[in-house]
């Protein structure tokens, strides 16, 4: 059946978010980015809405319960309507721990994922990106190579969220022709992690660079063990969780820049009613109507286990695209006032770029 | 739930439209050198055609909404070919949605077997309908209709006409009502038939009424006062758009899907490599924006089939109706236009469909009001504005 209607349960869980993400996550946005930093109590204090834990198996000690990736959809869609970067932040924990539920080895699954069902904030990140130009998730250049009972990774990862303080990275490198991801700890040997990077945009959200010299690792650290993982399957649900992303600063540029045009007066009326803006905020209301559409349906599909790698691909292309112009628009919009940081819009618009040429990062 | 699957039935019905779409297609280049020559009603292989049509399986809870499946249907019929259809049946003029919106049981009963078009636009006003100058006095028990109408889709296939014209010019939109015509009365003519760009087997006509009388029960919905709060008629045609126009959304898409899957063929065929999945780095330039295109027409699709999913739910989709015709509109446009620039010189020849689909497709972001008109509907939505705040 094609349907667009939300259960009753999702229904719940967005507004719950709406909420959180105006009372806490907006009001302390401006503040993280100018302090490239993000306060150890906001992480906890979604930690303790339970997002990473409840969707971990009760076997493992979390909450047992079943993940919608939909329904992650939309908690992302909302906590970035707040601010992204917060919610990148306060998420990318369970983009690991996904990956373990999904397609870690029993072995792996008892030993990490009752790390995150404590109480207390758990980080552990996805290392996907390389530095470098043109880098493709698909075909890493950090090379994983068989030697008797174990691995050795060579290569370097960057924009890894939250590497000051993880305790794990999933670290994805070729294996020969295959594509795999390996379980690497905080004080591997050869792994260096670098201080916090400066980027243009999500600047709250620390990330760091690895370099993997000859890190040593036993076979059993492979995700799925002997049998492998699809790790493609990673990258699609990274790629839906970041479209959320960015179909929630989208909405939150709209959602700013319509009080504003109404309220701006130019040539004796408020600039709402020149058509040259009136026509660029419907564009922007257009967008994020189809951005939205676009995620539910990749989310479901994920959630469904069909194949999506074409879907994730074209929504994130969609994504990337569409919200840059809604954000660069949206300063367009404020005139001069949108390239003051008074406004937030300048800082949804780094945000919105940064967020469309990354990869990994979070997953649904 | 928010799912997006077909179940056993909707793919077989979907099937079925594209088998017959297939047949259209072969109709497709002779009817659009031939303006002149409409379509048959009927195809010399329907009735083998319908013969053999396997049965559908049962319907199920799994089953996608009837006005989602429209959608899908017609998107997958105007792949075929925009005005060719197996077999014609029904009415289905733009007049009979305005008929079952608007009219009264016994108009509705009297009316509903005829094809119906809908005349709004003239020579001195299209986008802004309340400047509608066709006029309507009456006189004793009979309306006597004066003014020209252009663009009249189905203008030659239709039996009859719902026709706008004003009671009372001085009243504005609230003078305008919506008149059933027959084709025949005396007064009524139909010159000629438009020449176009595309959608050229379509007979989009002229009307013409000099003097033309009608019976007083033929005002459509029979509302004759003017006062500004009950201009129904007019609300209640305009009402009609809300499902009309995610309908001419999904016709475009239809074309432009054409045009993606040739696209997509004669790509492959020349050892384009399509990787879904993979950087921006390891494409090629050709393959990266075709794959543009196609997320472009996904997010179009779903937009339609949400608005009519919405309809389905009995809500209210005004601002969701435009949204999906303007982004339709813009789409089509880019990704026919696209295809082409991607094909490069084989893609101008007439010995394929794809130049013949760009010019098909071009009327999408023009009729049922056009990419600005819709923009603007959006806009009023997002401010909250009435017509006289942003026009
Ligand atoms: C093939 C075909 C079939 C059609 N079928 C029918 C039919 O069955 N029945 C019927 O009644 N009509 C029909 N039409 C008419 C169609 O709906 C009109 O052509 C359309 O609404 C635009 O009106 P117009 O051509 O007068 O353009 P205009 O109204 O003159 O518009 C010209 C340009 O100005 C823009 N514009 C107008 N007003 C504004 C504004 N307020 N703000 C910003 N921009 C504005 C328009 O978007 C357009 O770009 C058909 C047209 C065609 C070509």
């Amino acid at each position: 059946m094609i349907s667009f209607g939300p259960t009753e349960e999702q229904e719940m869980v967005r507004d719950a978010m709406r909420d959180f993400a105006e009372q806490a996550v907006r009001p302390i946005a401006r503040e993280c980015d100018e302090a490239s930093e993000i306060p150890a109590d906001f992480l906890q204090s979604v930690w303790d809405l339970g997002l990473t834990s409840t969707q971990i198996p009760e076997s493992y000690g979390g909450g047992g319960e079943e993940r919608s990736s939909v329904t992650n959809a939309m908690i992302l869609e909302e906590l970035a309507f707040g601010d992204a970067t917060l919610a990148a932040a306060a998420t990318s924990p369970s983009g690991f721990a996904n990956a373990i539920v999904d397609q870690g080895s029993e072995d792996q699954k008892k030993t990490l994922l009752p790390l995150f069902c404590t109480e207390k904030f758990h980080a552990a990140s996805l290392a996907i990106v390389e530095p470098g130009a043109i880098f493709d998730a698909s075909r890493p250049r950090t090379v994983a190579e068989p030697k008797d009972d174990s691995f050795v990774l060579s290569g370097a990862k960057t924009l890894v969220p939250l590497g000051d303080r993880a305790s794990h990275f999933l670290v994805t490198a070729r294996n020969g022709d295959a594509l795999d991801a390996f379980v690497v700890a905080r004080d591997a040997e050869g792994l260096t992690i670098s201080e916090p990077e400066l980027n243009l945009g999500l600047k709250g959200l620390i990330t760091v660079g690895l370099e993997l010299e000859r890190v040593e690792i036993p076979k059993t650290a492979r995700l799925g063990g002997d049998a492998g993982a699809d790790v493609r399957r990673i990258l699609d649900g990274s790629r839906v969780a970041l479209s959320a992303l960015m179909l929630g600063v989208s909405r939150a540029v709209l959602d700013y820049c319509v009080p504003y045009a109404k309220d701006r007066v130019a040539f004796d009326e408020p600039i709402s009613k020149k058509q040259a803006i009136a026509f660029r905020l419907s564009d922007m209301h257009i967008e994020q109507e189809a951005m939205r559409l676009m995620v539910w349906k990749a989310a479901s599909h994920l959630e469904k286990g069909l194949d999506v790698s074409r879907v994730a691909h074209l929504t994130r292309g969609y994504c990337a695209e569409k919200s840059l112009w809604v954000t660069d628009n949206g300063i367009q919009t404020l005139g001069g006032h949108g390239f003051i940081r008074e406004h937030p819009v300048e800082m949804w618009f780094r945000n919105a770029r940064t967020l469309g040429v990354l990869e990994g990062l979070i997953a649904v | 739930m928010i799912e997006f699957t077909l179940s056993e039935r909707d793919q077989a019905q979907l099937d079925r439209t594209r088998e017959a779409a297939l047949i259209c297609r072969k109709y497709a280049r002779y009817h659009d050198e031939n303006e002149g020559d409409f379509p048959p009603d009927e195809l010399p292989e329907a009735a083998e055609f319908y013969a053999n049509q396997k049965p559908l399986p049962e319907a199920s809870a799994d089953d996608t909404a009837p006005p989602v499946m429209m959608a899908l249907q017609s998107i997958g019929q105007f792949w075929g070919d925009y005005s060719v259809r197996v077999r014609r049946t029904g009415t289905g003029g733009l007049g009979n949605a305005a008929l079952s919106a608007a009219g009264t049981p016994e108009q509705q009963k009297k009316w509903s077997g005829l094809t119906l078009s809908m005349a709004i636009t003239e020579p001195g006003c299209g986008s802004d309908p309340s400047m509608v100058s066709t006029s309507a006095v009456l006189d004793g028990d009979e309306w006597v209709l004066n003014g020209e109408k252009i663009f009249v889709t189905t203008g030659i296939r239709a039996q009859g006409v719902v026709l706008w014209a004003t009671i009372d010019k001085s009243a504005g939109r609230a003078g305008i009502k919506s008149f059933l015509v027959e084709k025949g009365t005396p007064g009524f003519e139909v010159p000629y038939k438009e020449k176009k760009l595309g959608i050229r087997a379509d007979d989009t006509a002229v009307y013409v009424f000099k003097d033309c009388r009608i019976p007083r029960e033929n005002l459509l919905g029979l509302d004759e006062s003017i006062s500004k709060k009950t201009s129904g008629g007019f609300r209640g045609v305009m009402k009609t758009f809300n499902m009309t126009r995610p309908m001419t959304a999904a016709m475009g898409l239809g074309l432009a899907k054409a045009a993606l899957d040739f696209t997509r063929d004669e790509l492959t065929a020349a050892g384009v490599a399509l990787e879904y999945g993979s950087g921006l780095g390891s494409q090629t330039a050709v393959a990266e924006k075709f794959m543009r295109l196609e997320g472009l027409y996904e997010a179009s699709e779903l937009a339609t089939l949400y608005c009519t999913w919405m309809a389905g739910q009995g809500l209210p989709n005004n601002m969701e109706s435009s949204v999906c015709k303007a982004h339709a509109g813009s789409a089509v446009r880019a990704i026919t236009q696209g295809c082409i620039e991607l094909l490069g010189p084989m893609a101008i020849s007439r010995d394929h469909l794809l130049e013949k689909w760009m010019r098909d497709c071009r009327i999408t972001d023009i009729y049922e009001g056009t990419g600005e008109i819709q923009r603007l509907i959006i806009a009023r939505g997002l401010f909250d504005y009435t017509r006289e705040d942003l026009k």
